[in-house]
């Protein structure tokens, strides 16, 4: 019964599924002469060669997937700003990003099914593939047994120990991650799919970004309930995975969308600098500065919350207050990911790897972001003979983009769920630094009482050995530990306990163990 | 050259005992061991088979810590000691010569001449190789219908565990009234036969194996009950009746034994620049309500640490603090600091308490006249181990434990307390009026 219950939900969800991946292979397109002219004036395009082209050979033509599209628009930018380079047409190139205008353009070409019934559509993806995985997870309140850690077969299954289902999943992740930074527009009609959401929060079509916002937050609050389940009798992970969703819903998706509507820039309140990587951009500090009061809120919000608060707070809690209950991609981390926290990788060749990558990629955010604000103050576009355009079109692209998100994410069922917080964020560097050396949280070891069995460096998603610690019956202050509390959770004799306390005696290298009478000093004392 | 110092045995004891050697001198360390190349944790066995953990995950160092620390390992089975020429000789009738040879050779499960106990599918729940061998014979409950485990300890309920994973059904024998009920009290030792049996195992208490049955090519079909010669069809039978110390090949030599190898308190055996620790030693004159043998985890670490003082010319005497204990019931964790038996002794009682709904209790054992703490046993709730060191070494009230009940607490961030409710309770039962104390850093940190 419960089993079928649970194949039910299964099957929904990869009907679901299979349907949200064959849309962007389906659908017709036609562009109308109104809906090009739109576009021309408002991106304000003047390229006589890409408009006569497009009226020959693309206007009021068929076109029976957006990728066809897609690539005659691409196609047809590209050879008309070859031509323009070549004559020495500056003024007629079109500057705006060719994937971003065909997005915009195909965007607004959507005539069939697919484009028109948009509610349907999305019960068909969206709602059977949440209720499938709803039915999938709740009857594990059931088939998991009474409250407690539940890790049986981790190990054996293909989904969780990198077997097809996870480098099926990390195909997928990957294939998505690239499409979605690189080609928006093959994914136009994904993005039909929530357009009325949009519409209600922000009065906006949906662009890819909201739908990946949307995406985003859905599976997180599916993974929660996953979450909820799993660690019913551990009320730290309740609450903190009750956090992250909170944060993710509200600071992350709705209230940048209300903004929006209300002519403010979009803004997440919660994503602090240096994560939040182009605060400091130019045209981000105009944008600010011209929106007035609001605008300088934003301004003072988003620094403060780097020098003052992000500084106190992880004094007093550790990284854990922004990293485990505040952070999105923590948040993604800790529902979406939480299968996949046994993969990280625990050797001291990548502890090393780590320190090195995590703090250069701070080291480079804050380059650029003094080149930049140099380059803003001076008003200039170039610092060094470097165009400050350059250095953050490589870091948009190396960080921003390939980083965070293709291999932050997609590396899930590889590597774990942490990849990023653990070798790619600058802020998690930074948080790191203050956690190290000037916190009051670290993690317990309970005296003698560690048996060397291994669960908390298995369960810990960013690699640490904290076996290493807790057998010498060490305390643990890393700057990498995000707090989630899953080592403390699976171990088995009770031994680890996330606390800030003060900070005399956090760090307590031990000669012999709790339990045993060795009178050391006298061996000292003679030497 | 460095003194050779020689270790046999790659378990907890052997290699803290070489680390510590490590630390403080500059010898030459040898580790030899049969059952495998490196160090793993023994008590993670059961997450191997449960597929929480990989084999390499109970590995606690990595390879290159070996070379690092000049540690040399030896992986082979030593079949003799020629304590006369100071060597050792290997099962390939190899030899090595040792300065000081350290022998930490661990247990081996009990079998108590059972009918049929050699037959194919009857294991123990030691070494590595027996979980290899669970793994061959009760991969899955196709292959395996039924198992009946023998012998309600820490091991034979792990096991129970361990099997209950893979869904294959499970009869657990269980010789006393009441689970593990030689150690834990009543009221304990009773929530664990309900989690047992909650967990769908066939729990038999009382129950005593009589022999094991098998079909025409050897393998194990059934076994039979000593009291009501029921026979109980199976495909895996596991004897968890004890361990005991793996010392065959030691009995050959001069080195004196009883049940495990003698050695006084600097952990000496009867041949010179011989010493013995963890489970296979057996201690002479043991102190502080110690026994002889103590075949746990924590016993053999302290040895290896105590030992390498004395090996690094710092003679010390193995001195253990006051008695602790951790293990887990299927959900249930369970603690124990100082002594808590399954009856108060004559001068002691104990107080009790236990959730109205969930599985947990905690019980203090004190002295009935004095009021001295003596010991706590907790189930479902985690306590400090260096808040109970405190209060034993200090020889604290059972009010003032009570009282101080935060600070004691170890439970992550956000569980239901219940101290107020335990403290609640003792006053009710002894007409006393202790106030429950808010949790102080000053006090958790402040040194002993
Ligand atoms: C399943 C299980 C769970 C347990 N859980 C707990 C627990 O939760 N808490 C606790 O305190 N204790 C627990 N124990 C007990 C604990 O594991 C042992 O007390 C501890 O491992 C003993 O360590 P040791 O170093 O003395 O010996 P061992 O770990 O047994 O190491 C001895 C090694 O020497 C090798 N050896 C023996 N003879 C020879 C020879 N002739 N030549 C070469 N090598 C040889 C053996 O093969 C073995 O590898 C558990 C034990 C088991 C089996
Ligand atoms: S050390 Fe523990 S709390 Fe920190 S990140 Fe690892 S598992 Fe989480
Ligand atoms: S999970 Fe607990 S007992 Fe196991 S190694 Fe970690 S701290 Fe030690």
């Amino acid at each position: 019964m419960i089993k079928t219950i649970q194949n039910t939900g299964l099957v929904l969800l990869l009907i679901g599924f299979g349907i949200f991946i064959s849309l962007p292979f389906l659908g017709s397109f036609k562009i109308t002469p109104e809906v090009f002219e739109e576009l021309i004036s408002a991106n304000n395009i003047k390229s006589e060669l890409f408009i006569s082209k497009v009226k020959t050979t693309i206007l009021n033509n068929e076109f029976s997937s957006a990728y066809s599209l897609s690539s005659e628009i691409t196609t047809a930018i590209e050879n008309a700003n070859a031509q323009h380079l070549k004559n020495k047409e500056f003024k007629q190139k079109i500057w705006t990003n060719p994937e971003s205008l065909s997005f915009s353009i195909i965007k607004k070409s959507g005539n069939g099914f697919i484009a028109t019934n948009n509610t349907l559509l999305w019960w068909l993806t969206f709602g059977l593939a949440i209720i499938g995985a709803l039915l999938y997870n709740i009857p594990k309140v059931i088939t998991l047994g009474a409250k407690g850690i539940k890790n049986n077969g981790i190990f054996s299954h293909p989904s969780t120990n990198r077997g097809w289902i996870g480098w099926m999943v990390f195909i997928f992740l990957i294939v998505f991650y690239i499409v979605l930074y690189f080609k928006p527009a093959y994914i136009v009609n994904w993005t039909y799919l929530v357009d009325t959401t949009s519409k209600a929060l922000s009065g906006n079509d949906a662009s890819q970004w909201f739908l990946y916002g949307y995406l985003y937050t859905v599976v997180m609050f599916v993974m929660a309930v996953r979450m909820y389940i799993k660690y019913r009798h551990n009320n730290y992970q309740i609450l903190r995975t009750t956090s992250v969703l909170f944060f993710q819903l509200v600071f992350a998706f709705l209230i940048p969308e209300i903004m929006v509507r209300f002519q403010l820039p979009w803004y997440d309140f919660k994503n602090a600098f240096p994560l939040d990587y182009d605060f400091f951009f130019s045209w981000n500090l105009k944008q600010l500065i011209n929106t007035g009061t609001f605008g300088l809120f934003i301004l003072v919000w988003g620094i403060a919350l780097t020098i003052i608060i992000v500084p106190i707070l992880t004094y007093f809690f550790g990284k854990r207050w922004y990293c485990s209950w505040v952070c999105g991609c923590g948040g993604l981390a800790e529902t979406l990911g939480d299968p996949y926290r046994q993969l990280s990788n625990k050797s001291l060749k990548a502890w090393q790897l780590e320190r090195w990558v995590v703090h250069s990629v701070l080291v480079f955010a804050l380059l650029m972001t003094a080149i930049t604000l140099y380059a803003f103050f001076a008003e200039t576009k170039e610092v060094l003979f470097i165009k400050t355009q350059n250095i953050q079109d490589v870091y948009g692209f190396l960080i921003g983009s390939i980083f965070a998100g293709v291999i932050g994410t997609g590396f899930y069922p590889i590597f774990g769920n942490r990849v990023w917080c653990r070798f790619g964020c600058p802020l998690a560097a930074y948080l790191g630094i203050i956690q190290r050396f000037k916190s009051r949280f670290r993690i317990t070891t309970n005296g003698g009482q560690c048996i060397s069995c291994g669960n908390c460096s298995t369960y810990c998603e960013q690699g640490i050995d904290v076996r290493a610690y807790a057998q010498k019956g060490e305390n643990i202050v890393r700057a990498s530990c995000v707090g989630c509390g899953v080592c403390a959770a699976v171990c088995p004799r009770g031994v680890l306990k996330l606390e800030n306390g003060p900070e005399s005696g956090r760090i307590n290298p031990t000669e012999v163990l709790l339990g045993n009478d060795i009178d050391l000093m006298n061996y000292v004392n003679k030497k | 050259m460095e003194e050779h110092i020689i270790i046999i045995g790659n378990g907890i004891s052997g290699i803290t005992c070489a680390r510590h050697i490590r630390k403080n001198s500059n010898k030459r360390i040898t580790v030899i061991s049969g059952e495998s190349p490196y160090f793993f944790s023994r008590t993670a066995l059961m997450y191997v088979y449960m597929g929480h953990l990989k084999f390499e995950h109970t590995q606690p160092y990595e390879k290159w810590f070996w070379k690092k620390n000049k540690i040399e390992l030896i992986h082979k089975y030593v079949t003799d000691i020629n304590t006369n020429d100071n060597e050792l000789i290997f099962e390939d009738k190899s030899t090595i010569r040792y300065d000081k040879l350290i022998i930490a050779t661990g247990s081996k499960p009990n079998k108590f001449n059972w009918p049929g106990q050699n037959a194919k599918g009857v294991t123990g729940m030691y070494h590595k190789q027996d979980l290899d061998y669970i793994e061959k014979y009760a991969a899955n409950s196709a292959d395996c219908k039924r198992a009946v485990i023998v012998g309600g300890g820490l091991i034979g309920i792990e096991l129970a565990e361990m099997l209950h994973s893979r869904n294959i059904p499970v009869t657990f024998l269980v010789r006393e009234p009441s689970f593990w009920s030689n150690v834990l009290p009543k009221e304990e030792s009773e929530m664990i036969n309900r989690e047992i049996r909650e967990h769908h195992i066939d729990l038999r208490l009382n129950t005593n194996l009589k022999q094991i049955n098998t079909d025409t090519s050897g393998k194990t079909n059934s076994i039979t009950i000593a009291e009501t010669s029921e026979q109980i069809v199976c495909n895996l039978v596991g004897l968890t009746t004890g361990v005991s110390p793996n010392i065959n090949f030691i009995k050959n030599t001069n080195i004196s034994t009883n049940k495990g190898i003698l050695v006084n308190s600097f952990l000496e055996t009867s041949v010179e620049n011989i010493y013995a620790i963890g489970d296979c030693a057996e201690l002479q004159n043991p102190t502080n309500n110690r026994k002889a043998i103590e075949a746990v985890w924590y016993t053999g670490r302290m040895m290896g640490e105590t030992l390498a003082q004395t090996i690094c010319g710092n003679k010390t005497a193995y001195k253990p603090g006051h008695w602790f204990n951790s293990a887990k019931f299927f959900n249930i964790e369970y603690q124990t600091y100082g002594w808590v038996s399954n009856q108060p002794k004559t001068h002691e009682t104990h107080f009790y308490w236990e959730h109205e709904t969930e599985k947990k209790c905690i019980r203090i054992n004190y002295n009935k006249t004095t009021q001295e703490f003596i010991g706590i046993n907790t189930l479902g709730i985690r306590m400090r181990h260096s808040f109970f060191e405190k209060i034993l070494n200090e020889k604290k009230s059972v009010q003032y434990v009570l009282a101080h009940l935060a600070d004691a607490n170890f439970d992550p961030e956000f569980y239901t307390l219940y101290e107020k409710e335990i403290v609640a309770k003792f006053n009710k039962e002894n007409s006393c009026t202790i106030q429950l104390k808010k949790k102080s850093w000053k006090r958790i940190f402040s040194k002993a």
